[in-house]
C-alpha cells in the first residue's frame, strides 16, 4: 500500500513538473507581433467573392461566404455588408454586415417560407458584398453565385458518438441474453444498501419516522429515476414494518411520479390502506426554501433515518448537518461529484456517483439489470483504453486516430 | 477527557460561534486592511473574451440564480454588464430561475445607470441590452434557444415582440451571438453545458458559487471557455475592469472566514495528533 | 396493456429523439421542437398539481388540529400572498410596490440567511473531516488546506500557493473528476437504454 503510494505521489510530482515546463515552454513560444500598415490615399478596391460554402451536417439554410480584400487597406474598410437574392438582377436584401478584416459571413437563412430572411435549400442564390470605408466611400462586389445550400440525412461530425451508443447497446443486449440464460453476474456489495433495513428496522424500534429526500432533480434526471427505484424498495420495508414515512419533493412531476411508486410498494406489502397521498407531497421548488422546509420537518419531527438519494446542490451539507445534529441514521446517494464528500462526512454510509444507478441492479437481481450493469463496466475499460491510446496518439503525433475519435457538432 | 481529547471533540456550536464573530468583525472593519487580489486564467478569459468583441456584438448572460445567492453571484454579474455596457457590447438577458425576473430586471436597470455617469455611456433597452424574461424548465429553455429563441420568448420581459427590439434583428439562436455566459447557482450550469454547449457548440463560461466551482474545472478548456468561482472569481473579475466593489470590499469577510476554517482544521488535528500520543504512551 | 401503452410510448419517443440527434432534417427539427413545447405544457399543468398538494396535506394539518399546525398558516399565507402580489391587474411585470418590496425585503433576505448557513455547517464539517488519520488522509488535508489558504494573502508566498492551488484543481481534481464523470455518463447511458427498453420502470409504479 505505502509503495503504492509512493508511486502515486512520485508520479503526481513528475506530472507537475512536466506540466511546468510544458507552460513555461508555450509562454516563451509566445510573440506578439503587430503590423500598423499605413494609411492608403486612393479610393477603396472592389471585395471579390470567392466562394459560397454550404456548411455541413445540417439541415441546409446556411451557407458561409468568402471573400477577398487586399491587406493593406485593413484599416481603412469600417465594415463589409453582405446582400442576397434569388437571381443576378434580383432584388438584393441586405443580411448583416461584418467589420473590416474579416472575410468570410455565416448566412443563417429561414426555413420559413413566409419569412423574409427565407433562404431555400436546393436552389440558386447570389450575393453582393460592399466595403464601406472610414470616409463613407461604398464599393460593391461583382454579384457571386450562384450558390446552393442543402440539408443532410446523417450527421457526419457524430460518427464517434453512433459507434459508442451501437457498441454499447450491443454490450447491453449481449450481457442481459447471458444474465437470462443463467450466467452468474458478480455484483460488488454495495454498504449502503446493504443498511437500508438496518435503518428501516431502527425507526421501526424507535417508533419514529422515516425521511426521504428525492432531491432538487427533475424526474428525467438519472440520479432521480435511481432513487425512485430505492425509494419503491424502503416504502414497502416500511409498509410491512408499519412505520411512518414521509417524502416532501421539490418538483411536481417528481412527486406524482414518488406518489405512484409509494403507492404500488403499500400495495405490494398488502398495507393499500396505510397510504394516502399526503405521505408524498410537494414543498417548493425553490431550493433554499425546500431546504428550509425539510429542516423544519427534521427538527420537528426527529426522523430516526433519513434518506437523501437523488440529485443534491449546494443544499447537501445543510440536510446532511442537520440530520447529523439530531442524531438519525443517514444514507445518501447522488451522482453529484461535489456534494459527495459533504454527505461523506456527515452520513452513515454513502453511495457514490453510478452506485446510486447500481442500486436498482443490486436491489432486485434482476438478470436484465444486471446485464445492463456489466456492460457498463464493459464500457469503462474500452475507456480506459481509449484513453491510453489517445494520450499515445497524442504524443506520437498519430493524428488519424484523433479525428477519427473527433466528434464535430 | 483531557484538554487534547477536548480540543478533538469540540462542540460544532463553538465553532460556529467564533465564525459569527470573526465573520462579522472582518466585515465592519473591511476598510482597515485590503486584500491582494491574484487573478486567475479561467477567470481571466472570460474577461478577454468581451474584451476582444467589436463594440456591438452580441452575447447571452443567463442569469440562473435566486435570492439565495445574490449576495455571492450579483457581484459577478455586475462586473461582466459594467464591461460590457463600457465596451459596447450588446447584451440579451435571460434568467432560468423562476426568482430571477424582478432581480434581474432591476440588475440591468441599475448597472445601466451606473455605467451612464461611469463611463458615460447611453446605454438604451432595446438597442443596447434587452432582458426576455424567465421561463420554466431550463433544460428545454436552453434547447428551446439554441433553435430560436422566439420558441419559449416570442415577447421580452416587458411584452414587446422580440423582433421589433433593434437588438434581436438577425438573432435567431446561438449562431447569431458571440456567445454565452451563464451566472448560475444551482443545476441550470450542467445543463448549460449539457444542453447548450454540448449540442449546439457555442462559445460557454459559467460564473458560480464559490461551493460549485470546483465542479466545472474539468469542463475547462473543453465545454467551457472560462469560469467565475464565488466573491473571490468576482473580486479577480472587479480587478481586471479596474473598478473595486461588492466582491473587493467582501474579501477581508472571506479571508477571515477561510483563515479561521484553517485554525479549527490545525486545532482539531493537533488535538488528534497529541491525544493519540499521549494513548500511545499511556498517559 | 396498462403498462404496454406507456411503454411503447417511451420507447417510440426515445427512439426520435436518438434519431434526431444524428439527422438534421427539417421535418424532425420541427418535431422536437412540438416535443420540447409539450414537455412545457405538461410541467406548468403539473406545477398546478404540486400546490394541490401543498394546499392539500397543509390545510389537512390545519383542519385537524396537528402538531405544529401554525406553520401551515403561514405556509398558505405566503403562498397566496406571494400569488395575489404577481397577479393584480394593472401592475404588471412583477414591478408592482407590494410584489417588489416582498421580493427585496421578505424573500431576499430569508433566501441568503439559508444560503449563508452553508458556511456555518461546512467550517464545522471540515473540522471533523480534515484529520491526519492516515497517509491518505494527510495528502487530503494538505490539498485542502492549499485550496482554503489561496484566499488568504501571505506575500511571496500567496503566488506560490495560488499556482499550487490552480494545479491542484486543474490537473489531480479535474482528473479525478472526468473519470468519474466517464463512469456516470455510462450509467447515465445505460439507464437511458434501461427505460427505452422498458428494463427498467420503476418511475411507473412497481408492477
Amino acid at each position: 500500500m505505502k509503495d503504492r503510494l509512493k508511486l502515486v505521489v512520485f508520479l503526481t510530482v513528475i506530472a507537475f513538473i512536466i506540466q511546468a515546463t510544458v507552460a513555461f515552454a508555450q509562454s516563451e513560444g509566445e510573440t506578439a507581433d503587430s503590423v500598423i500598415s499605413e494609411q492608403p490615399v486612393t479610393p477603396p478596391p472592389k471585395p471579390v467573392i470567392v466562394s459560397g460554402e454550404d456548411i455541413p451536417n445540417d439541415n441546409g439554410h446556411k451557407l458561409k461566404l468568402n471573400w477577398e480584400y487586399p491587406a493593406e487597406w485593413n484599416d481603412s474598410i469600417v465594415r463589409f455588408e453582405i446582400y442576397r437574392a434569388d437571381s443576378p438582377d434580383g432584388d438584393f436584401r441586405r443580411l448583416g454586415e461584418a467589420a473590416g478584416g474579416i472575410f468570410s459571413y455565416l448566412d443563417i437563412g429561414s426555413k420559413k417560407k413566409d419569412d423574409p430572411n427565407y433562404m431555400p435549400n436546393d436552389q440558386n442564390l447570389y450575393y453582393r458584398v460592399d466595403a464601406v470605408s472610414k470616409s463613407g466611400v461604398t464599393v460593391q462586389s461583382e454579384i457571386g453565385g450562384p450558390f446552393q445550400t442543402s440539408g443532410q440525412w446523417f450527421h457526419k461530425g457524430k460518427v464517434p458518438v453512433l459507434i459508442g451508443v451501437v457498441l454499447f447497446a450491443i454490450f447491453t443486449i449481449y450481457f442481459i441474453r447471458s444474465a437470462r440464460k443463467g450466467k452468474d453476474l458478480y455484483i460488488r456489495p454495495l454498504a449502503g444498501i446493504e443498511a437500508v433495513d438496518e435503518a428501516i428496522g431502527r425507526a421501526t424500534e424507535m417508533g419514529k419516522p422515516i425521511l426521504y429526500v428525492l432531491g432538487i432533480g427533475g424526474a428525467s434526471d438519472i440520479a432521480t429515476i435511481a432513487s425512485f427505484t430505492i425509494l419503491g424498495r424502503v416504502a414497502k420495508k416500511v409498509a410491512e414494518y408499519q412505520t411512518a414515512l414521509t417524502v416532501p419533493c421539490y418538483d411536481p412531476i417528481v412527486m406524482s411520479v414518488a406518489q405512484d411508486v409509494v403507492r404500488s410498494a403499500y400495495l405490494e406489502a398488502g398495507r393499500p390502506d396505510q397510504y394516502s397521498d399526503d405521505l408524498v407531497f410537494f414543498v417548493t421548488n425553490a431550493q433554499f426554501a425546500y431546504v428550509a422546509g425539510i429542516n423544519g420537518i427534521m427538527v420537528r419531527d426527529l426522523p430516526a433515518t433519513n434518506f437523501y438519494l437523488g440529485y443534491f446542490a449546494a443544499e447537501s451539507l445543510i440536510l446532511a448537518e442537520t440530520g447529523n445534529s439530531i442524531g438519525a441514521i443517514q444514507i445518501a446517494g447522488t451522482d453529484q461529484i461535489t456534494q459527495i464528500p459533504f454527505f461523506v462526512v456527515a452520513c452513515d454510509y454513502t453511495l457514490i456517483g453510478e452506485e446510486l444507478y447500481a442500486a436498482s441492479a443490486y436491489l432486485g437481481r434482476d438478470p436484465l439489470l444486471l446485464g445492463a450493469l456489466k456492460a457498463e463496466d464493459w464500457g469503462k475499460a474500452i475507456a480506459m483504453v481509449l484513453i491510453i491510446v489517445g494520450v499515445l496518439a497524442t504524443a506520437f503525433g498519430w493524428d488519424a486516430f484523433r479525428e477519427f475519435l473527433r466528434v464535430n457538432l | 477527557m483531557n484538554i487534547f481529547e477536548k480540543m478533538v471533540g469540540l462542540d460544532r456550536r463553538w465553532v460556529f460561534l467564533f465564525l459569527f464573530v470573526v465573520v462579522t468583525g472582518a466585515y465592519f472593519f473591511r476598510n482597515s486592511f485590503s486584500v491582494n487580489v491574484t487573478t486567475t486564467r479561467e477567470v481571466r478569459s472570460i474577461y478577454d473574451f468581451v474584451e476582444n468583441l467589436d463594440p456591438g456584438s452580441k452575447i447571452l448572460i443567463s442569469f440562473d440564480y435566486d435570492p439565495s445567492s445574490l449576495a455571492e453571484l450579483h457581484p459577478m454579474s455586475r462586473a461582466i454588464l459594467m464591461q460590457c455596457f463600457r465596451k459596447g457590447v450588446r447584451v440579451i438577458g435571460v434568467t432560468l430561475s423562476q426568482y430571477g425576473a424582478g432581480m434581474v430586471e432591476e440588475a440591468f436597470r441599475k448597472f445601466g445607470s451606473e455605467a451612464d455617469s461611469l463611463y458615460n455611456t447611453h446605454v438604451e433597452y432595446g438597442k443596447d441590452y434587452c432582458f426576455i424574461g424567465y421561463r420554466p424548465y431550463p433544460g428545454f429553455v436552453i434547447l428551446g434557444m439554441g433553435e430560436n429563441f422566439r420558441i419559449f420568448f416570442p415577447r421580452d420581459y416587458y411584452d414587446t415582440p422580440l423582433d421589433d427590439l433593434p437588438i434581436m434583428q438577425g438573432v435567431r439562436n446561438y449562431d447569431d451571438i458571440e456567445g454565452v455566459i451563464a451566472i448560475t447557482s444551482g443545476t441550470t450550469a450542467d445543463m448549460w453545458v449539457i444542453y447548450g454547449n454540448a449540442r449546439y457548440n457555442m462559445p460557454l463560461a459559467l460564473g458560480v458559487t464559490g461551493v460549485m466551482a470546483t465542479d466545472y474545472y474539468p469542463y475547462l478548456g473543453n465545454a467551457i471557455f472560462g469560469l467565475i468561482g464565488g466573491w473571490k472569481g468576482a473580486a479577480e473579475y472587479e480587478k481586471l475592469i479596474g473598478e473595486k466593489d461588492a466582491a473587493t470590499a467582501g474579501m477581508p469577510a472571506q479571508v477571515a472566514a477561510h483563515l479561521t476554517i484553517v485554525l479549527f482544521i490545525l486545532i482539531g488535528n493537533i488535538g488528534f495528533l497529541l491525544s493519540r500520543r499521549s494513548k500511545k504512551t499511556g498517559n | 396493456m396498462k403498462r404496454r401503452v406507456p411503454l411503447a410510448m417511451v420507447f417510440i419517443v426515445s427512439l426520435f429523439m436518438v434519431i434526431q440527434y444524428f439527422v438534421p432534417l427539417d421535418s424532425l427539427a420541427w418535431m422536437y421542437q412540438y416535443l420540447l413545447d409539450w414537455t412545457i405544457i405538461i410541467g406548468v399543468f403539473a406545477l398546478l398539481l404540486g400546490i394541490w398538494s401543498l394546499w392539500h396535506v397543509s390545510y389537512g394539518k390545519i383542519k385537524q388540529r396537528a402538531e405544529n399546525w401554525q406553520y401551515s398558516i403561514v405556509t398558505l399565507a405566503g403562498l397566496f400572498i406571494m400569488i395575489i402580489s404577481g397577479f393584480i391587474p394593472g401592475w404588471g411585470n412583477l414591478n408592482n410596490y407590494v410584489y417588489e418590496h416582498l421580493f427585496y425585503y421578505v424573500l431576499v433576505p430569508i433566501q441568503a440567511t439559508m444560503f449563508s448557513l452553508l458556511a456555518f455547517f461546512i467550517s464545522s464539517a471540515a473540522f471533523r473531516a480534515f484529520r491526519a488519520r492516515s497517509i491518505l488522509a494527510s495528502l487530503l488535508l494538505f490539498a485542502g488546506l492549499v485550496i482554503m489558504l489561496r484566499f488568504v494573502p501571505m506575500g511571496p508566498v500567496s503566488t506560490v500557493v495560488a499556482d499550487l492551488a490552480g494545479w491542484i484543481l486543474r490537473v489531480p481534481n479535474m482528473a479525478a473528476k472526468r473519470a468519474i464523470i466517464i463512469g456516470i455518463g455510462l450509467g447515465a447511458m445505460a439507464t437511458a437504454f434501461k427505460i427505452m427498453f422498458g428494463i427498467e420502470r420503476s418511475y411507473l409504479g412497481r408492477d
